[in-house]
């Protein structure tokens, strides 16, 4: 099979434009997040009882104003920040086409998975990331939701896109790497069940970390509204990170747990044996272990809340050191690195 | 006094037990055993790479004794490790068993009776509707089919649904833990009875056998394990090929074998195989692994009085991007039947080999792995070898204290390319005949294996189900119009004829996400109940854990 040289070309064109969009989602974001008025947490909280108290009125319009971009009635005039934020949006979308297509483009340049080398890999990662994304800001607007609390998620997103735009950025340069063909190890049906679970889990415990961060720095706010009070005050409530962190940790465990064994077995047909505790093999486990602890902290009183989210921010921790210091430093049977 | 004892003492092993098996220990042993795993990912491990360790320790003497000496390069066979998983899964079987049986009983259980005050609970919404209230429970009944319900009427002549889902939830958890037990213990009795073993096979049709360990380069198995009844088959090593990309990496390596197993043993029949990476054999309940290549130059010595033999050992491959070789090729003399005379009188063959010669002068390097010039570079060594004596041999090299000795000397020093022929000065012709390949087997067997299998895939699935699963509640109290003073008080506006609908709703477990699910039903009752349009609404009080 032959390397498309084209398409590779059109690849690596696609990959740089979606950084530099990507960047420009992330600006907007923080626009959005600077412009946007402090949100006090007595105001929202104060929001609730009067929606249940309201039961049995028309609405719970109460609360303050719902930030659903095309939901809105016409008004006179939008806040900038509403704009910013809007257009934050649509970016990253468009961002995230341009880099799906990035990502097509080079699986049918080399006529494989575009996941075969770190660069392809990271760049994955970080896709599964946006995408993440983009489902939690949807499912925020969906009606349901909307005679519950109104949620500004969207403070959010320039947190998420920073450290996906720096892995990005990272693959595409230090990581980079030229299209070419699978080492034969790679050669095998396993590589789209296993790597693809293990980029998928990779990309939403990362939404779920930089929430579990943001969690932290929110509650530290609500709890001393002089802390942390230029970040703090803009975040959305606490309670609403620790909610979206816990469903996406909860979301991808069995993914994750299913990336692992699937890669057990792979190792007994590529390997000879199921498990060696290969580098990244303990590497995963350890990750696991600590995710598991994650839920059973949330079942453990006393360890609900801060202590959990730096138990998720931990387990992120050890994915990033899984994916980067065991893959590129330390050698094993895993062979991404190609560098 | 001795009574007082027991006392103590049980009561001492009752708190110790509730200690180990409540919710905090296992997080904390988690912990640990997170921690533990730890050095395993970042220090050199024996089982891994030997070299490695040897490296490190090499590096950084002082550091490695001690390393060494608490376990660290041999982490997940070390005492300290499997105290902490043990006591974890202790504490998990304590924690399972009362939770099963609970599980049980309240399996059977009827769901809760609706609470007096359902504007407190984390969920709540309310309405009337212009139906009657029987025709609103039957609609409730309808949309709560697939719910376990209780019905019941108040003294008020309210009628209550107590529903409550989801119970597979805790199902999928107990399965999700077991399937974790099960999973160490067939891990672990594969530990005990499974073996592995390397072998060496010219791919010239030569022949391995698993009959006994003493075929195999080298051999580890558990314990009860006495390598007296190895799977029973035999294969066959027809020819080995690997594809080179133009950039030398290789493409694909294919060795085509032949093998047979059980009956066809006694028959004679061979089955091919194509054996390849990701492609093992699997046959008699073992697994055979294609896990190495090199070259074996053929050498033919043609003696002085004329009599000729023909060896061909593999060389080892020193880099396995151009698969420039080395090795040592070692010959006894027929013409002398003297023993003594003959074990002075032994030649060596020692270089390298290139399957892509590139010469730098006489210096002889490889430039592409794929047997494209062939050309070896070798000392022709003449003395005494040492095989024979007992001391232990590396069959790549010659022993290097019998050259420094004087014991073992060298006569010649030549490159050769296929053909070329070197005569030394007592007569004997050393020729380079040729190339062949070898490849590295691996013979697994491990019985647990499918168990470990399906335990896993059970972790997979209860922990699917406990996670996606939500254990929730939802109780529906239907007042006729006029009954009681209307619990939520809404309706006391409302005309005459209609009748008021309280809805209110829990999830028992940590499981965001039941808010959606909620308002949707209590939409539906509302709506399929065809509520006034003033007076359907949700309200949320969910507070962090559950909503
Ligand atoms: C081998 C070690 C263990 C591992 C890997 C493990 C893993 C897990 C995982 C991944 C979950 C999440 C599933 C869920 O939330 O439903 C869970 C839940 C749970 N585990 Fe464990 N567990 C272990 C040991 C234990 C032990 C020793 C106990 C008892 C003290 C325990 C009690 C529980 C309970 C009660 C839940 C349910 C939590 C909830 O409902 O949110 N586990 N465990």
């Amino acid at each position: 099979m032959q390397v498309n040289g084209t398409l590779s070309t059109l690849s690596d064109m696609a990959f740089a434009t979606s950084v530099a969009v990507y960047v420009l989602a992330m600006l907007l974001y923080f626009a959005e997040f600077a412009s946007a008025r402090a949100r006090d947490s007595a105001e929202e909280n104060s929001a609730e009882p009067a929606a249940v108290s309201a039961a049995g009125g028309s609405s719970a319009s109460g609360g303050p104003q719902r930030p659903v971009v095309g939901r809105l009635e016409p008004e006179p005039r939008k806040p900038w920040s509403e704009r910013f934020g809007g257009m934050a949006v649509a970016v990253t979308a468009l961002a995230t086409l341009v880099h799906a297509f990035s990502l097509v483009t080079r699986g049918f340049a080399v006529g494989r998975v575009p996941w075969g080398n770190m660069y392809e890999f990271g760049s994955a990662i970080c896709l599964v990331a946006v995408v993440a994304w983009l489902v939690v800001l949807y499912r925020q607007s969906r009606p349901q939701r909307k005679t519950t609390t109104a949620p500004r998620l969207r403070g959010l997103g320039g947190f998420v896109l920073l450290p996906t735009t720096l892995l990005l950025f990272l693959s595409g340069t230090a990581l980079y790497a030229k299209a070419s063909q699978l080492q034969p190890a790679l050669q095998s049906y396993w590589i789209w069940i296993h790597v693809s679970a293990a980029i998928v889990s990779t990309g939403v415990f990362m939404v779920a970390g930089v929430t579990s961060m943001m969690f932290l720095v929110r509650l530290r706010y609500e709890n001393n509204p002089l802390k942390s009070e230029r970040i703090g005050s803009r975040l959305p409530m606490s309670r609403m990170l620790d909610r979206v962190a816990y469903r996406a940790t909860v979301l991808i465990m069995p993914v994750w747990t299913f990336a692992i064994i699937a890669g057990a077995i792979w190792a007994e047909a590529a390997w000879g044996r199921f498990w060696g505790w290969d580098p990244k093999e303990t590497c995963s486990f350890i990750a696991w272990i600590v995710y598991a602890a994650y839920l059973h902290a949330r079942a453990t009183s006393g360890w609900r809340g801060t202590r959990a989210a730096w138990i998720n921010i931990f387990g992120l921790a050890v994915m990033v050191f899984n994916l980067f210091f065991i893959n590129i430093v330390i050698s094993g049977l895993h062979s991404y690195a190609g560098l | 006094m001795s009574t007082s004892f027991l006392r103590r003492t049980l009561s001492f092993l009752r708190n110790t037990w509730r200690g180990l098996t409540s919710m905090r220990t296992a997080l904390v042993l988690l912990f640990l055993l997170a921690l533990a795993a730890l050095p395993g990912a970042l220090l050199p491990q024996w089982s891994l790479n030997e070299d490695n360790v040897r490296e490190f320790s090499d590096n950084y003497p002082t550091l490695a004794k001690v390393l060494d000496a608490v376990g660290a390069f041999n982490v997940f066979g070390s005492v300290w490790f499997a105290a902490i998983y043990v006591l974890l899964f202790v504490s998990l079987i304590g924690c399972l068993l009362p939770r099963s049986s609970h599980y049980l009983r309240q399996l059977r259980a009827r769901p809760v009776r609706t609470p007096r005050n359902l504007e407190r609970m984390p969920h709540h919404a309310g309405g009337t509707v212009d139906l009657s209230a029987e025709e609103m429970t039957a609609v409730a009944r309808r949309r709560l089919r697939r719910w376990r319900t209780e019905e019941a009427t108040e003294p008020d002549g309210s009628r209550t649904i107590s529903a409550e889902r989801g119970y597979l939830r805790e199902a999928g958890n107990l399965v999700f833990h077991f399937a974790l037990v099960g999973l160490l213990i067939t891990v672990a009795g594969g530990q005990l009875t499974r073996y592995e073993g390397q072998v060496v096979v010219q791919a010239d049709g030569s022949s391995f056998c698993n009959s006994g360990t003493y075929n195999y380069d080298s051999f580890r198995a558990g314990p009860t394990v006495d390598g007296t009844s190895l799977s029973e088959f035999c294969l066959r090593v027809k020819d080995f090929d690997v594809g080179y990309l133009p950039s030398g990496q290789p493409d694909n390596f294919h060795a085509d074998i032949d093998y047979q197993s059980g009956e066809a043993l006694d028959n004679g029949n061979w089955k091919p195989h194509d054996l390849q990476v990701n492609n093992p054999l699997r046959t008699a309940g073992d697994r055979v692994y294609l896990t190495g290549n090199g070259y074996t130059p053929v050498f033919t010595v043609t003696f002085p009085d004329g009599q000729q033999r023909t060896k061909k050992t593999q060389w080892k491959p020193v880099n396995t991007g151009t698969m420039l070789s080395q090795g040592a090729t070692k010959f006894d003399r027929p013409d002398m039947p003297d023993e003594q005379r003959r074990h002075e009188n032994q030649l060596a063959i020692r270089g390298l080999f290139a399957p892509t010669a590139q010469l730098n002068g006489k210096v002889l390097s490889s430039s592409f792995p794929a047997l494209n010039d062939p050309m070896v570079a070798v000392d022709v060594l003449k003395g005494k070898l040492g095989f024979a004596t007992g001391e232990s041999q590396s069959i790549f090299n010659v022993n290097q204290e019998l050259i420094d000795s004087g014991e073992l000397e060298r006569v010649e020093r030549q490159n050769l390319a296929v053909g070329d022929s070197v005569r030394l000065a007592d007569g004997t012709s050393i020729r380079f005949d040729g190339v062949q390949r070898w490849v590295n087997l691996q013979v697994s067997h491990n019985p647990f294996q499918p168990y470990v299998l399906v335990f896993a895939l059970t972790v997979v699935v209860g922990l699917g189900a406990s996670l996606s699963i939500k254990r929730r509640r939802i109780w529906v109290r239907i007042t006729p119009a006029g009954a009681g003073t209307g619990p939520t008080g809404t309706d006391a506006e409302e005309s005459d004829g209609d009748t008021s609908v309280e809805i209110g709703g829990l999830a028992r477990t940590d499981q965001a996400g039941y808010g959606e699910e909620f308002t949707r039903i209590a939409e539906e009752l509302l709506v399929g109940g065809r509520g006034s349009t003033s007076s359907s609404v949700a309200g949320d009080n969910s507070r962090g854990r559950s909503s």
